[in-house]
């Protein structure tokens, strides 16, 4: 069972904010959905492989050559606030 | 019959005839569009005066006496997922409002390759989260059979466009379904092929481990001709296979003698309406009558499917979202105390209420102390899902099973509660966890709408899946309905 507690803590690491009436809101859907998922701890999962990816392909690599890369102009267009070619972001250090 | 009624190769026969031109084409589906799109809202954005001069040049190409390629000059609608360089891609979300991508997704260069009129970006559920189109910031879309009932999701622009005629084709995206169960919904074909044959690049990621673009067609025959322009090797894409496709209309042949057929048992049961599973077995007993043999097989498994996508989509999804910050592109929060708040009022003004649930859900199984519990533990069942059906293809050449449980159901029936809602993908989940390839095609009508019959093959076996589809098309007139609006 998660708990109001865990749902705070999980919007916290997923840098969320949830509304106050919401957190009950999710608290009791979430567990819905565990408890459904649960399920799967009744299948018997020893000496079995995970599958990541169902491609049997691993590392794809390709020639270390430079190729035209986006121009700076176009990364920045959809930047909400730029300034001197970066982006731009409230402040991060105290003065 | 209208224009926009018609399918690409019989379109295409006409363009060559000189019986009609690319504009006036391009006009009967813009026509359409400004008629409907007031009641079945199948587009986010239109790209109108493109569309036109991309008509323009096919025409002069073909008044010039140059031959053209089977989807030159033939409208098609691009789910809002896909890049399309300089065209705003909102993913349906507020957060991404006013993305305007500086590339293209590679379906996309593909396209236009092939001379493609894109008529605009179609609806869909906020990041491909949804089975009903109701999770777009942007609005609902509506069933063109019935506009009380929803389109199915997530590509429910794409489907509902198709069918109505408000695109001739579409591009959708399917992570547990979202290509198959619109189709079904919406009465027209869609395939979602198999993992890695059509590359992901420019596709907003939501599970990368599950999203595959597809087609969505009036028919067998155009779908085959637009895997022909979209499949194959890209080197932009790390999980793309390399493999050289075939060509898919040499699949296009009408008999299933001495093909076997599986009936995978779980997939008839509780949930499944009885009137689907009526048009489904009806249309398994017509392809038995053209020689096909049919046999009842179990794949107990299956039941695990639901659990285990719920689990590998969100967390994957909780991984490939955190990129949305508010910093390099998309919708920023005002009034930002510090950064971290800045993405937090960013995300949580950004996000829908089903993308913060799944969020929640795949950071909840991904933190710390639970991974081996959720995340490694569904991977486990899904490789006895994959291995289930790899045993099954070494007796069938496909199976066929009901696209999704019901009908197309009503505007707001189930947005209460997420897990009805997860429901109904539970027909087409497994396959997007085994990789496999899927079909589905109409098969019936209800007063509710269109009923899908879904075909899964074995791995890049796409043309045995167009091969039996085909076959069924010929032999019934289900994919000549059009919706009366």
């Amino acid at each position: 069972m998660i708990t109001k507690k865990d749902v705070e803590h999980v919007a916290m690491l997923a840098r969320l904010e949830i509304e106050e009436g919401q957190k009950e809101v999710f608290t009791e859907q979430l567990n819905n959905i565990l408890e459904h998922i649960s399920k799967l701890n009744e299948v018997n999962t020893d000496n079995v492989p995970p599958t990541y990816h169902v491609l049997p392909q691993k590392n794809v690599w390709r020639e270390d050559k430079a190729l035209p890369s986006t121009p700076r102009e176009d990364a920045l267009a959809n930047a909400p606030e730029q300034e001197n070619g970066c982006f731009k972001v409230p402040k991060v250090i105290e003065s | 019959m209208s224009l926009y009624n018609l399918t690409v190769h019989e379109l295409h026969n006409k363009l060559v005839k000189k019986e009609v031109s690319s504009v006036e084409l391009t006009k009967s589906v813009l026509a359409r569009v400004e008629e409907l799109e007031k009641s079945v809202h199948s587009y986010v954005t239109l790209t109108t005066e493109d569309a036109l001069a991309q008509a323009q040049r096919v025409d002069e190409k073909i008044a010039a006496g140059e031959a053209i390629r089977p989807l030159e000059g033939i409208p098609v609608a691009i789910k809002d997922n896909m890049c399309t360089k300089g065209i705003t891609t909102t993913c349906s979300s507020k957060i991404l409002h006013n993305f305007k991508p500086p590339y293209s997704a590679t379906v996309v260069n593909k396209l236009a390759e092939q001379g493609m009129v894109m008529i605009g970006k179609t609806n869909m559920d906020e990041f491909a989260m949804g089975s009903s189109c109701e999770t777009s910031y942007f609005g609902p879309t509506r069933n063109p059979w019935n506009l009380e009932a929803v389109p199915g999701g997530s590509s429910g622009g794409s489907a509902a466009s198709v069918a109505c005629g408000e695109a001739i084709y579409s591009l959708g995206s399917d992570t547990g379904g979202s290509i198959r169960q619109p189709a079904s919904f919406c009465g027209v074909v869609g395939l979602k092929p198999t993992y890695g044959l059509v590359s992901r690049y420019g596709l907003v990621a939501f599970a990368s481990s599950l999203d595959q673009i597809g087609p969505f067609t009036k028919d067998v025959t155009d779908n085959a001709l637009v895997m022909n322009a979209i499949a194959g090797h890209d080197a932009l894409d790390s999980t793309s296979l390399n493999y050289q496709p075939e060509d898919y209309t040499k699949a296009l042949v009408n008999d299933v003698k001495g093909l076997k057929i599986g009936i995978p048992k779980e997939y008839y049961g509780e949930g499944v309406e009885p009137a689907v599973r009526e048009s489904v077995m009806n249309g398994i007993k017509l392809l038995e009558s053209l020689g096909a043999h049919c046999e009842e097989v179990s794949l107990p498994n299956t039941q695990h499917a639901l659990s285990v996508y719920y689990i590998i989509a969100p967390c994957e999804a909780s991984s490939n979202l955190a990129r949305y910050d508010g910093i390099r592109y998309g919708f920023r929060a005002e009034d930002a105390a510090d950064l971290i708040d800045n993405y937090k009022k960013s995300r949580s003004q950004g996000f829908g209420e089903e993308v913060k649930r799944r969020i929640m859900l795949g950071t909840y199984a991904l933190s710390s102390g639970y991974y081996d519990a959720y995340y490694l533990k569904a991977q486990k069942v899904r490789t006895l899902i994959k291995n289930e059906f790899e045993e099954i293809f070494k007796k069938f050449d496909v199976l066929i099973t009901p696209t999704a449980p019901t009908p197309p159901f009503k505007l707001g029936a189930k947005t209460g509660d997420p897990l009805s809602m997860y429901m109904s993908d539970i027909c087409t989940i497994p396959i997007n966890i085994a990789g496999i390839p899927g079909l589905s095609l109409p098969c019936g009508y209800t007063q509710e709408g269109p009923i899908g019959m879904q075909i899964i093959g074995k791995s890049l076996d796409e043309a045995t899946l167009l091969r039996v589809a085909y076959t069924f098309e010929q032999n019934t007139d289900f994919h000549k309905q059009r919706p009366n609006l």
